[in-house]
């Protein structure tokens, strides 16, 4: 990377129209999107009886999908600040890519989560009749939280970016640049306006660090604060912080892989990189093992009665193969190919990052459902449909178009800004030279 | 006469010395005043009527005025309860056969959801080797209610006279309280309810839980609109064996309908107890255990798959 010149780094990492893949890509994404509107109209005319949720399970996909949401947002705290404050040089040319996820995913958290609402168009209720002893305003204070810092976390390290882009108006066309006019024509990269930077980075990177645990631990209390088997536990804030820190990193994986074979950064998105995020997930894996094992060993070693139907349910019942997919893939798989260096290749890393992801969505599900199909007192004096939940396609369509709209933010942000920070690169490279 | 403030107490205090008490109202504080004004001349036809003492009197058509009803209770009211009661329900499990008489009721009160019910009636066993029997459940107005410490917006609330009720115009139909309830009482309205048009127009109350509304969770209410006219919930009056006992703590005295007893003692004698204590959620529902029961535990005819009792 060190012989790259200024010039040509500007060349590599400037946004490029999207080419034949990539319109096909957003066409993709779009009409899921569509798709995902339809289902969300037909719900708001007719109710939420064109879920599959009825009376015992009461929260389905939409939350499990929330807590997913939510969970692989805190990739941003991870790898801009928690990776920045420990003096991790090797990362910056990942920080974009991680806060862009942390901000489109915490922006379909909140949609997803109006979308559960049995009344969205009484939403400003919770700003006017809000009480604070309800974990769902926390859920609301911290979310809107994090979601102005990482925006934030974002636009900062733009501003220098911006200027480069300005610079370039012909190879970038005349729309985008009104764009980054309005974002940055301020800025002139003065010494001061460096320093002010720098020093607001790290304002919002120490803080944002307290609100990334902050958001996942209350999102794990909206189940923790209830009396259910399998939510009443102490150690479900450390359980879903874990869990958020891995399929952040996964996703992280995924997305390393494909911007760089989309726009060829094979100079900037190096094995190294790989490398290194390999070793991470093998490590983020493990620990969030360990909560596993402390979530289900110690109530199944004593096997309480309202514990016993849950969790056997959960071992060798009805939801066994989902849940033992999902303890396989998102923390064995991957950490048996991570562990290898020849699996921490950029392909297998990828593999990995996918099978992480996919069982980390399939793990939230398995941790919201199950139990609500476990009430204290039976089931009793319901329709049959209310004993038993599967999706309905409206509740797919709507998870698929939200997922689908996440990534559709992430890849129209990529055409619109540079993925990798130029400016940063372009400093780094000259301290490694000047050093 | 114009009477200020001060003058008119002064007089009121006056006059009641005097012992002059109705003279001396003003008159918006005096209900009969503006009918006794009013001249009604007797049309003639003549009404017989049983007074309070049991005798029967006759009196002139033209002076009946129909009684107005009790007028709406305001959301405000509604939301502090009635002063200086507690109110409690003692369910007798010795005396349940399932006969679902209260639940119907209640159904049909409070137009619930066809397939959907605020009272549900479990077959329990306890143990391997214990007695079956059956448990009707209504929504345990518990002192420390789950539900109402987790609602964000307040829609759900705790009244000073013990009830827990839902403000279907509040409500935002986050289901959180479901998912807090550990009696699993609280169900939600997935769809427009069907109603008759008369019902479906007429504003929320959360003492009537009328009319029930798309997109919010409804629950069993201790039929506070009948509590307030001094009347038993629907489930008490239609259940034929008299299981459910409704009344106030602080008189200390439940009834069914037909049979009064003081709480504390049907409790004591009995050894009442409360569903899921070791949870602390202090329910206002008390059951008798069934001892000596008056039927058989029959299974009943509700062949729902994966029943476990």
């Amino acid at each position: 990377m060190e012989n790259l010149a200024k010039n040509e780094i500007i060349k590599d990492l400037l946004p490029r129209k999207f080419n034949a893949t990539g319109k096909l890509w957003i066409g993709v994404l779009l009409s899921l999107c569509v798709v995902g509107l339809i289902a969300y109209t037909r719900q708001l005319s007719k109710g939420l009886v064109v879920t599959s949720m009825r009376d015992y399970v009461s929260w389905g996909i939409y939350i499990s999908n929330f807590v997913f949401f939510v969970a692989i947002s805190l990739v941003g705290s991870l790898i801009t600040a928690i990776l920045r404050l420990t003096d991790v040089h090797w990362s910056t040319p990942l920080t974009r890519i991680a806060e862009i996820i942390a901000v489109s995913a915490i922006t379909f958290a909140a949609i997803i989560i109006v979308v559960d609402m049995g009344r969205p168009d009484r939403f400003y209720n919770l700003f006017f009749h809000g009480r604070l002893q309800s974990p769902i305003i926390w859920d609301v204070i911290v979310i809107t939280t994090y979601f102005f810092i990482s925006i934030l976390l974002l636009y900062f390290p733009l501003l220098p970016d911006c200027m480069l882009l300005l610079k370039n108006e012909k190879k970038l066309g005349k729309r985008p640049n009104k764009l980054y006019k309005f974002l940055g024509s301020f800025w002139r990269n003065t010494p001061a306006q460096i320093k002010i930077n720098e020093c607001a980075i790290n304002i919002l990177v120490i803080t944002i660090i307290p609100v990334a645990f902050s958001i996942h631990t209350v999102t794990s209390w909206l189940f923790a604060t209830t009396y259910r088997p399998g939510w009443d536990s102490t150690n479900f804030g450390a359980y879903f912080v874990s869990g958020a820190f891995l399929v952040g990193a996964g996703g992280v994986l995924m997305a390393m892989y494909a911007f760089r074979k989309s726009y060829k950064l094979e100079k900037y998105i190096t094995e190294l990189h790989f490398d290194k995020m390999g070793k991470i997930v093998v490590m983020l894996a493990l620990v969030y093992l360990y909560f596993n094992i402390n979530e289900f060993l110690v109530p199944a070693f004593k096997m309480k009665k309202p514990d016993q139907e849950h969790l056997m349910g959960l071992f060798a019942g009805d939801f066994a193969p989902l849940f033992w997919f999902a303890i396989i893939t998102s923390m064995f798989l991957p950490v048996l190919i991570l562990v290898f260096k020849k699996g921490r290749k950029p392909l297998p890393a990828f593999i990995a990052g996918c099978l992480v992801v996919i069982g980390s969505w399939i793990k939230r599900y398995v941790i919201v459902t199950p139990t609500l199909l476990h009430p204290f007192l039976p089931m009793r004096d319901v329709p049959p449909s209310y004993r038993h939940y599967f999706p309905s396609w409206e509740e797919w369509a709507i998870a698929m178009g939200s997922l689908a709209g996440m990534m559709l933010i992430i890849t129209v942000f990529a055409r619109l800004f540079p993925i990798i920070p130029i400016q940063e690169t372009i400093t780094e490279i000259e301290q490694h030279e000047n050093a | 006469m114009k009477p200020t403030d001060t003058s008119r107490r002064e007089f009121i205090a006056g006059a009641l010395m005097a012992g002059a008490a109705l003279a001396g109202c003003s008159e918006e504080n005096n209900p009969f005043e503006s009918s006794a004004g009013e001249m009604v001349k007797p049309s003639g036809e003549k009404v017989k009527l049983l007074s309070v003492n049991g005798e029967v009197i006759e009196v002139d058509k033209a002076f009946l005025k129909p009684v107005p009803h009790m007028p709406p209770v305001s959301n405000d009211e509604a939301r502090i309860g009635i002063k200086g009661k507690k109110f409690v329900m003692v369910i007798d499990l010795s005396r349940c056969k399932s006969l679902k008489k209260c639940q119907e009721a209640c159904d049909h009160v409070h137009h619930v959801h066809p397939g959907q019910n605020w009272i549900k009636v479990y077959p329990m066993q306890d143990a391997e080797h214990t007695a079956p029997y059956w448990e009707p459940t209504t929504c345990m107005h518990c002192d420390e209610p789950p539900c109402v410490k987790v609602c964000p917006v307040d829609a759900t609330f705790k009244r000073q006279d013990g009830i827990v009720l839902i403000d279907s115009d509040r409500c935002i139909g986050c289901r959180f309280c479901m998912a807090a309830c550990p009696y699993s009482t609280r169900v939600f309205n997935w769809s427009e309810p069907e109603l008759p048009k008369e019902i479906a127009d007429q504003p929320y109350s959360c003492e009537t839980s009328v009319p029930q509304k798309k997109g919010t969770v409804g629950k069993c209410d201790f039929c506070a609109d009948m509590t307030r006219q001094g009347e038993l919930p629907h489930c008490v009056s239609a259940c034929p064996n008299g299981v459910f006992f409704f009344g106030d703590m602080i008189e200390d005295s439940v009834t069914n309908g037909s049979e009064t007893f003081r709480f504390s003692e049907l409790v004591r004698d009995k050894a009442g107890y409360r569903l899921m204590e070791d949870l602390g959620t202090k329910p206002s529902v008390y059951y008798l255990p069934p001892v000596n029961r008056n039927f058989p535990f029959k299974k009943d005819d509700e062949k729902e798959e994966g029943e476990k009792s």
